[in-house]
């Protein structure tokens, strides 16, 4: 990697003050900043660390779940309130890369980079999350903007994410690219207080996005059979060595099918 | 102490250190003043090179110097040499292309070195790297064979015609021929063998360095042989005298054969080292070991065996284009041709073998050498022909493969491509396997993995390779630029603890716990007061190193042959001391006794004799107990056995597991078995890797795709089942020990398997032949569209 200030604030508003400096990154679990920076992609002059925030824990009260940005995806795992309240959320951050990543990852950080093959954002568009911010509260609509494009001023930070209860049903299914493991296609299925909904990640050009075809399917019918029948267009699906754009299309029946079945 | 001897399973000795974190390897190795080493590599598949302004680079922070291939010819190094020369068909040499150490004039390959940055310290020596300006003219590059030998092909090196390194044959084309004439019927298949990236765990390394005050050179570096390294680099590019040089490969953490052949980098830092006055040390970060470390398999061939009504083999022709990519790694032009094509009888009694290979140039990185080298490609090509005769004739598949075994009691048998093989029962291997592997009962398995929504397959290989590579007259007839014997020396201690010095290297095959247990079985010592002592040409006499399955058998034979000399010496010891004849003093379980009596001497007794000789035979035996001895093999070895997968598809996503896996192997005979079962488990993962999962992908001008994990796959744990590892043995005939060798045996029997069982699974889509890696993908589109043309017909 190259050179770069390290900083470490103790206070929200010592690291926004930081971060608004020109080149200025922030670092979070660092699990997929740390490689891109061993790899020489990117040249940050000052490198924020934000564990000294106090913005990790998991706190369940009767109608949401908050969930600290710097949250590990291990902790999530590990957590017996997730596990019950949102048994797909709890098994996806458990199916995220390996322990040491688990360890190390967060979930703020994940949401922050928005990666079109990671798991979480699917998570927050089907259960329609709120991201909060030091500013502001981001509708999970609203959030996702294209891969690696989000709602976040460059000097906003996510404090944590609040996943509204009662959720009826939710899982979470993934293609693991044979290779590198992230989600070739991961799909989240949720019904909850804000309907059915049915999130894919890692299949499109544009990263993570609502399946309404097989929403409305299975806001009448959730069962497997109630989207055998659904074909994803290819148009704006990745290709690559590993799949085609008509082999994510397939798979993405086959994960929502196996994730309805999951949760049913 | 237990039995430590010939056949028990004792704990590995060295695990203790690399388990704790204690393992020596050539990063670990820090020379005072060290300089650091960052070669800036070819992101082009084929340019040439206008220009190299390294202004900005030799002013940066901490930079000591910046050279090009233009400063390697001036000071008159020598490219990199090959050690191996095949003829054409008609007799002359093949294209030998020069080798740079650093690219001169032109780049040939994505990763091809293109300037070197030593600097103060690794950081400075990448930064300043960054800033060499390269004047790139690209050039159409080629990656695939095909592309190569078409009429329009650009070039790899402007004085090879039609990009061809050589066009060779083995065999009787005119039996062949006549046999094709009068067959019931010819069974065809096209096939490729994929391209395949080592990997090993550790990154090549290096260190130089030059002693002011003698001029003497030594090279750490991670390395599967570091005599070859130390003939190699000395007398073809530094022209450093041996006696000058000293090559140390410490704890190397993984080879696969990647590491046998002598790289750039290692010339590059010996000679930087000396022209610095400053060590100078080199490791690889991984993505340059990606587009470095020489590349494995990458064959296109086309197979056609010629059989009777009742499915037995008459004669079989087979013709392989191979990738040798842009230039000659050390060995590469025996893999394709002795290493391969002398395998293509398999354990079958085919009369008649004819087999033409194409070796050509392409820009990528080199091919050489990957474990099983040359027998994977020939095992995967009949096992897969073998099933598609099955498939073609109706035969039953094991029964096919019964009717062609050459019997056991055909042995020693002579192939029709050279190899006359010494022992084997292939009837047997076959059946312990089918047995272990519930062959009979496959059907409930495969109806019950329906029910679970998967189609289950089961695929099994009978193979046959060669090790123990080889008798040195042999290799010398078919091109070898070297000889290929062991050596070994039994170093007795004067109280009683040996040291067995050993030309063979162990980058991870347990040889330190191995070789003890040959000493503890043949002197009667327990093995903690055995020490292994390899890798470094200072101590260790002379050596040939650690690939193709030789370390036992060859390295082994050797120890063998010295320690039969320490107790011919030590029986006239004894008989001195003792005051009998010699003849009548026997040598059993570290003891010598006076035949008859129960006088005895220990052997710890006689070797303080040897070194304290006061009491002595002075007159006719030299003191000390330290005898040496080379092995050179009569023959090669013949392991074979039968491997038997079994696979689960997914109906719906495609995805192929493996999920039973069976491999009983005759390796003659076994010094550990728990280590040869982690020898066969380790082979058998890079088999599935194969079959399923690895695949070094180019474009078609020579970019590489799969330059890092993120895109090259590599197998799991999880993608690996237990192993159930058994054998049937019988013994090697002509080396002391009986021993076949084990390191190979698991990559080479189990991509057939694995590949017959994916096919299998699909049968119910008519699927004849599929490529490997046997992708989901790959695997989707054949359920969804059912076999596409049937190119091999």
């Amino acid at each position: 990697m190259y050179d770069f200030t390290y900083q470490k604030p103790s206070s929200i508003a010592d690291a926004v003050k930081l971060l608004a400096e020109p080149e200025a990154k922030a670092l979070a679990g660092g699990q997929t900043f740390i490689p891109v920076l061993k790899q020489r992609l990117n040249k940050p002059s000052t490198l924020v660390d934000l564990a000294g925030l106090g913005l990790a824990g998991i706190k369940a009260e009767g109608d949401k779940i908050t969930i600290g940005a710097m949250t590990t995806h291990g902790a999530i795992a590990a957590s017996p309130e997730i596990k019950k309240a949102i048994p797909g959320l709890s098994m996806m951050a458990g199916w995220i890369g390996d322990t040491q990543v688990r360890h190390c990852g967060t979930m703020g950080g994940s949401l922050a980079n928005n990666d079109p093959s990671a798991c979480y954002p699917a998570a927050v568009l089907a259960l329609n999350a709120t991201i909060v911010t030091d500013k502001r509260r981001i509708g999970a609509d609203e959030y996702f903007q294209g891969m690696f494009t989000t709602a976040l001023a460059t000097d906003e930070l996510i404090t944590s994410i609040e996943f509204a209860l009662p959720v009826e049903k939710s899982a979470y299914e993934k293609f693991r690219n044979p290779a590198s493991r992230y989600a070739m296609v991961g799909v989240f299925v949720a019904k909850s207080a804000a309907g059915v909904r049915v999130a894919v990640t890692g299949a499109s050009q544009n990263g993570v996005f609502r399946h309404t075809e097989m929403e409305q399917a299975l806001s009448g019918n959730w069962s497997p059979d109630a989207i055998a029948h659904i074909k994803t267009p290819p148009g704006g699906l990745n290709s690559d060595i590993h799949g085609s754009a008509e082999y994510r299309a397939h798979l993405i029946t086959v994960m929502a099918k196996r994730a309805v079945a999951a949760a049913s | 102490m237990g039995f430590e001897g010939i056949g028990a399973s004792v704990r590995r000795k060295e695990d203790g250190r690399f388990l704790a974190g204690r393992g020596n390897y050539v990063d670990d190795i820090n020379r005072p003043g060290q300089l650091y080493a960052f070669i800036r590599r070819s992101d082009r598949p084929h340019a040439r090179i206008g220009g190299i302004d390294t202004g900005r680079a030799a002013s940066a922070p901490g930079v000591v110097a910046v050279f090009t291939g233009r400063d390697i010819e001036a000071d008159g190094l020598g490219g990199l040499p090959c050690g191996w020369q095949i003829h054409n068909k008609d007799g002359s040499p093949m294209a030998e292309p020069p080798h740079p150490v650093i690219a001169v004039g032109k780049v040939r390959h994505v990763g091809d070195p293109v300037a070197v940055v030593i600097a103060e310290t690794r950081q400075q020596a990448k930064d300043a790297a960054e800033l060499l300006v390269i004047d790139y003219q690209d050039l159409p590059g080629i990656a695939s064979v095909r592309d190569a030998v078409s009429p329009a092909a650009a070039r790899v090196h402007d004085d090879v015609v039609g990009n061809v390194c050589y066009d060779w044959h083995i065999g009787d084309k005119a039996a062949v021929d006549a046999a094709f004439e009068r067959a019931a019927r010819v069974v065809r298949l096209d096939l490729t063998n994929n391209r395949l990236i080592p990997n090993a765990m550790e990154p090549r390394s290096a260190v130089g360095e030059c002693d002011p005050s003698s001029g003497d050179y030594t090279l750490w570096t991670t390395s599967q042989n570091p005599h070859v390294i130390r003939l190699l680099m000395g007398a073809f590019v530094l022209h450093v005298p041996e006696s000058k040089l000293r090559v140390v490969a410490p704890d190397v953490g993984g080879g696969f054969g990647s590491k046998i052949y002598h790289y750039a980098e290692e010339a590059i830092v010996t000679w930087a080292a000396g022209k610095l006055k400053r060590p100078v040390k080199w490791t690889a970060e991984r993505f340059e070991s990606f587009m470095s470390d020489a590349h494995g398999r990458d064959h296109e061939s086309v197979a056609e065996m010629a059989i009777t009504e009742q499915g037995t083999f008459l004669a079989l022709r087979v013709s392989t284009l191979c990738n040798m990519g842009a230039y000659l790694s050390t060995f590469a032009p025996c893999v394709p041709t002795y290493l391969y094509a002398t395998l293509l009888a398999g354990v079958y009694k085919t009369p008649a073998i004819y087999a033409e290979v194409k070796a050509v140039f392409t820009n990528t990185v080199p091919v050489d050498a990957y474990r099983g080298a040359g027998r994977p490609e020939a095992t995967y090509l009949l096992e897969r022909l073998v099933d598609v005769i099955a498939y073609d004739t109706g035969i039953d598949k094991v029964e096919l493969r019964r009717r062609n075994f050459i019997p056991s009691d055909a042995f020693p048998y002579q192939t029709p491509v050279a190899l006359q093989y010494d022992s084997g029962d292939y009837e047997a291997t076959l059946r312990t396997a089918l047995q272990a592997a519930d062959w009979d009962s496959f059907e409930e398995r495969r109806r019950e993995a329906a029910s679970r929504g998967k189609l289950r397959g089961i695929g099994i290989s009978t193979y046959l390779e060669a090790c123990g590579i080889a008798p040195s007259k042999v290799v010398g007839s078919l091109g070898a630029r070297a000889g290929l014997y062991e050596v070994a020396s039994i170093r007795v201690h004067p109280t009683g603890s040996v040291s067995v010095l050993t030309g063979a290297h162990s980058h991870g095959q347990g040889h330190e716990t191995t070789f003890a247990q040959l000493v503890s079985e043949q002197l009667g010592v327990p093995i903690s007061q055995v020490e292994v002592v390899h890798g470094d040409t200072a101590k260790i006499p002379f050596g040939m190193g650690t690939y193709g399955s030789r370390s036992l058998p060859v390295g082994g034979s050797a120890m063998v042959k010295a320690m039969d000399k320490i107790i011919a010496k030590g029986k006239k010891i004894a008989a001195h001391l003792m005051e009998a004849a010699v003849e009548d003093i026997e040598f059993k379980e570290g003891k010598f006794t006076v035949t008859g009596t129960d006088k005895s001497k220990a052997l710890a007794e006689i070797s303080l004799a040897a070194y304290v000789p006061h009491n002595y035979p002075i007159e006719e035996l030299e003191p000390g107990l330290d005898e040496t001895a080379f092995y050179d093999p009569k023959n090669f070895t013949f392991p074979g056995g039968c491997h038997i997968c079994e696979v689960e598809i997914e109906a719906d996503a495609g995805m192929a597991r493996v999920v039973r896996f069976t491999a009983v192997d005759d390796i003659g005979r076994v010094i550990n078995p728990m280590i040869v079962e982690g020898q066969v488990q380790g082979g058998v993962c890079q088999g599935v890797g194969q079959a399923l999962m690895e695949h070094a992908v180019y474009d078609a001008q020579g970019q590489l795709l799969t330059g890092s994990y993120m895109d090259y796959t590599m197998p799991r744990a999880e993608d690996v089942p237990d192993i159930k590892v058994g054998s049937e043995t019988t013994l090697c005939t002509h080396n002391p020990l009986g021993s076949k060798g084990c390191g190979e045996v698991g990559a080479i029997g189990s991509p057939p398997a694995v590949m017959n069982a994916v096919v299998d699974a699909l049968k119910q889509y008519n699927v004849r032949h599929l490529d490997m890696p046997a992708t989901p993908e790959k695997i989707w589109t054949i359920m969804r569209d059912g076999q596409p043309a049937m190119a091999a017909e």
